[in-house]
């Protein structure tokens, strides 16, 4: 005899915890930051202003004969509110003008990997505290968006030290935004030879595979992962085709619609970054990445205190450890320096 | 034959020249086509250099000009190939090599000796710092063996593979040139035609083409870069002179390029690229400006590219060179070798630096002279001041001596004195005669 249904009479309820969450989360609103990785010209600002249909960035750009050329990587946060059907977002773009456009570019990673490393060790100090907000604004970086050069045989050597680096601190998705110089066999060229090049310096790219998925979820990384690295255009005209207003850009011998899937993967891209795996991201930079570095940062403040302790006891004060009187006040002190020097 | 006289166009530059007018046909304007003739014969060089990052579309751009297939593409499946560079695991520091592909190439009768060299790894590392170096060392060593050729006493056949003409690659980011361009550009544009292109310029709209080549031109002007121009002279006729400008107007060639033929819209075939948005055909104007590069690089300029490299690169580069080498301009060598002349001109050279000599020690003996003889003056003065001086000393005493005799000379008076004196009266003899011999 089968067990009585208990779905009409004994219905509990639980089930409106999605729709508690959701108030709550209309309340509180949330947080998303975005860092745009790439050289100067290659479509960055733009692309996030086609994203969002909103203009959020400037381009950082050299485009007077009278600028100086940056000399190194800078990093310019904006921060902008948005809503939408009552959902709001605080938005962090972070933009890094300079990067890849000196004739050196050795190390001009370096501002990058220290930028975020630096929110995570922000967000640790704030959680270690005694007396901890509740909720800690999250400047943690939740996506690195990496813009690939377009036409070169796959990945150049500057992409493959800074995808290395980046890969392990943040959630990198790489892109090509000024595609429309590739045609579609050109474009699909690229993206094996982005791959396999990929797999053979072992860069792992977001998303990744977790025990946790299930058929479905699976399938959609998979969609995903073929599509890596996306193929974008991005706009933010409006240009009239025959009456119908069009986002995308008009050249003379065709016009190319930045919202068709045969012109571009931008709405797959969108419909990525924003529909399916926004809380993802959210969630692996906090579960992953964060807990990577927490991991690590902790245990170098015990290797620290240890030495500290081996010190005290060998009797005498030992020269090198002096600097860090702020790492025997664990949990609340400051983060000593030296462990995030190492990029 | 009194044909109707031709109009004489005479250079102005001569100023001595009186113009003439023929009143018949000499001939000689047949010149032009007897040189035409043997160049033809001969054939003719051209060496073109291609530098840019990889990935701009180069060696299709070659292949497009040339419609032949100079270089082969690294097209789509040739997986082989695919990972030299980056798979390698090298951390990023690649060295620009130097590459160069020779094509004898046949039109109309007029063969050309193409020679494409190419710069793979140019602006590929992380470190770009040093990546014009090599190219400019290339140029500058094909300058020097043009030079070492001259210079040899048999001087028949020398092989011209100096560079005419540059091509830069700009890629199209659409903002301004990036580091690594200034610097190339800044180093090579006094050794070599420069001519900038924007590189596959089919990802940028009309109106971004505009802007982007303003940038550029306002920052080749800032920094002082030289790029090739083409100028037209007063011979041209004005259609000539127009098209130069048109053609002028539009560097940097903002160009894309194509060895594939599609179908267009009209279902016609052209050379092109499709993109699901369109066609963009290679020898369209209204597309991009492949059409005027390749009639200012082959079609009209070429001679010109050849004789600014020949007449005015290559001449600067040798003068700075043997100026550092230490060569000073003798112009003894051009006289006529005479041995007597010879013989006649160094006897008058040694006469001359004898009479020299002669005339330095007879001056310096002449001062010596003077020096002493001002010294002896001296001293004579000396001598005579001093004698002078005790004469008057001694004429004094004398007077003294005198008045003293002359009062002793008075009668009874002096008689006691004298008694009581008698050293005084002998005394006053012998100074008499002391004074006396004394003089």
């Amino acid at each position: 005899m089968a067990a009585p249904s208990n779905e009409s009479q004994d219905y509990v309820g639980f089930d409106t915890i999605t729709q508690q969450m959701e108030r709550k989360f209309l309340k509180r609103g949330f947080n998303l930051n975005i860092i745009l990785v790439g050289e100067s010209g290659m479509g960055k600002s733009t692309l996030v202003n086609s994203i969002f249909a909103s203009h959020l960035v400037d381009s950082m750009g050299r485009r007077t004969a009278q600028e100086v050329i940056r000399k190194t990587t800078e990093i310019t946060p904006v921060t902008q509110t948005l809503d939408e059907n009552g959902v709001r977002v605080r938005l962090t773009v972070i933009d890094t003008p300079g990067f890849g456009d000196q004739c050196n570019n050795e190390r001009c990673w370096d501002p990058v990997i220290r930028y975020i490393k630096d929110q995570h060790a922000a967000y640790l100090e704030r959680e270690l505290k005694p007396q901890r907000d509740r909720v800690i604004n999250d400047t943690r970086v939740h996506a690195c968006l990496y813009f690939l050069n377009p036409g070169s045989r796959g990945l150049r050597p500057l992409d493959v030290e800074v995808l290395k680096r980046l890969t392990e601190v943040t959630n990198v998705i790489p892109v090509i935004a000024k595609s429309d110089s590739m045609t579609v066999e050109e474009r699909t060229v690229f993206k094996r030879h982005v791959k396999e090049e990929m797999s053979f310096h072992r860069i792992a790219v977001y998303p990744y595979p977790s025990e946790e998925d299930d058929e479905e979820d699976r399938m959609l990384n998979s969609s995903i992962k073929d599509l890596v690295p996306f193929a974008v255009v991005g706009s933010e005209e409006i240009i009239d085709v025959n009456g119908t207003p069009v986002r995308g850009r008009r050249h003379g011998w065709g016009v190319i619609n930045i919202f068709d899937e045969t012109h571009s993967d931008f709405v797959h891209l969108r419909n990525f970054l924003l529909r399916t795996h926004l809380s993802d991201l959210i969630e692996v930079t906090s579960q992953r990445h964060y807990e990577q570095f927490r991991t690590s940062q902790l245990r170098q403040i015990k290797e620290i205190r240890a030495q500290q302790a081996a010190a005290a006891a060998a009797g005498g004060s030992m020269p090198g450890h002096q600097m860090q009187p702020a790492a025997a006040q664990v949990p609340t002190g400051p983060l000593p320096q030296q462990p995030m020097a190492q990029v | 034959m009194r044909s109707a006289s031709i109009p004489v166009q005479s250079p102005a530059a001569s100023a001595g020249a009186t113009k003439k007018k023929m009143n018949g046909y000499v001939g000689f304007s047949n010149y032009p086509n007897q040189e035409h003739r043997r160049s033809v014969k001969r054939g003719f060089n051209f060496t073109l250099m291609v530098v840019g990052e990889s990935g701009l579309g180069k060696s299709t751009l070659v292949n497009t000009l040339f419609e032949s297939k100079v270089y082969p593409t690294k097209d789509s499946d040739d997986g082989a190939a695919g990972h030299t560079g980056t798979s390698s695991g090298e951390a990023g520091s690649r060295a620009v090599e130097i590459t160069s592909v020779s094509a004898d190439i046949l039109e109309n009768g007029v063969k050309l000796r193409l020679s494409v060299v190419d710069t793979p790894g140019f602006g590929d590392s992380i470190n770009n710092e040093d990546s014009w170096r090599p190219v400019l060392e290339n140029i500058e060593s094909r300058f020097d063996a043009y030079l070492a050729q001259e210079n040899r006493v048999n001087r028949s056949k020398i092989v011209d593979n100096r560079v005419n003409a540059l091509l830069y690659f700009i890629k199209p980011t659409g903002h301004a040139l990036r580091a690594i361009d200034i610097e190339f550009m800044k180093h090579l544009h006094t050794r070599v035609n420069l001519i900038p292109v924007i590189a596959k310029a089919d990802t940028l709209t009309p109106r971004e083409v505009e802007l982007f080549k303003a940038r550029i031109l306002a920052d080749i002007n800032y920094h002082g870069i030289h790029t090739f121009k083409p100028v037209s002279d007063q011979y041209d006729d004005p259609e000539t002179v127009a098209d130069n400008k048109t053609i002028a107007a539009k560097i940097p060639f903002a160009v894309i390029g194509s060895e594939k033929l599609v179908r267009r819209a009209d279902g016609q075939m052209v050379r092109g690229r499709q993109y699901p948005w369109g066609v963009i055909e290679v020898e369209n104007e209204a597309h991009n400006d492949f059409v005027s590069l390749r009639q200012m690089l082959l079609r009209t300029h070429m001679e010109e590219l050849r004789d600014e490299t020949d007449v005015s690169l290559y001449e600067s580069y040798r003068t700075q060179k043997l100026l550092a080498l230490g060569h000073v301009q003798d112009n003894s060598v051009f006289r006529e070798f005479n041995p007597r002349m010879q013989q006649e001109e160094e006897e008058r050279l040694h006469a001359a630096k004898m009479s020299k000599l002669e005339a330095e020690m007879s001056a310096v003996f002449r001062q010596k002279v003077q020096e002493k003889e001002g010294k002896l003056k001296q001293s004579e003065e000396e001598l005579y001041s001093r004698h002078q001086q005790m004469k008057s000393v001694l004429e004094k005493q004398r007077r003294d001596l005198d008045e003293k005799r002359t009062r002793l000379a008075q009668p009874d008076v002096v008689h006691t004195h004298s008694s009581a004196h008698p050293e005084h009266a002998q005394r006053m003899p012998s100074k008499d005669k002391k004074k006396r011999g004394f003089f």
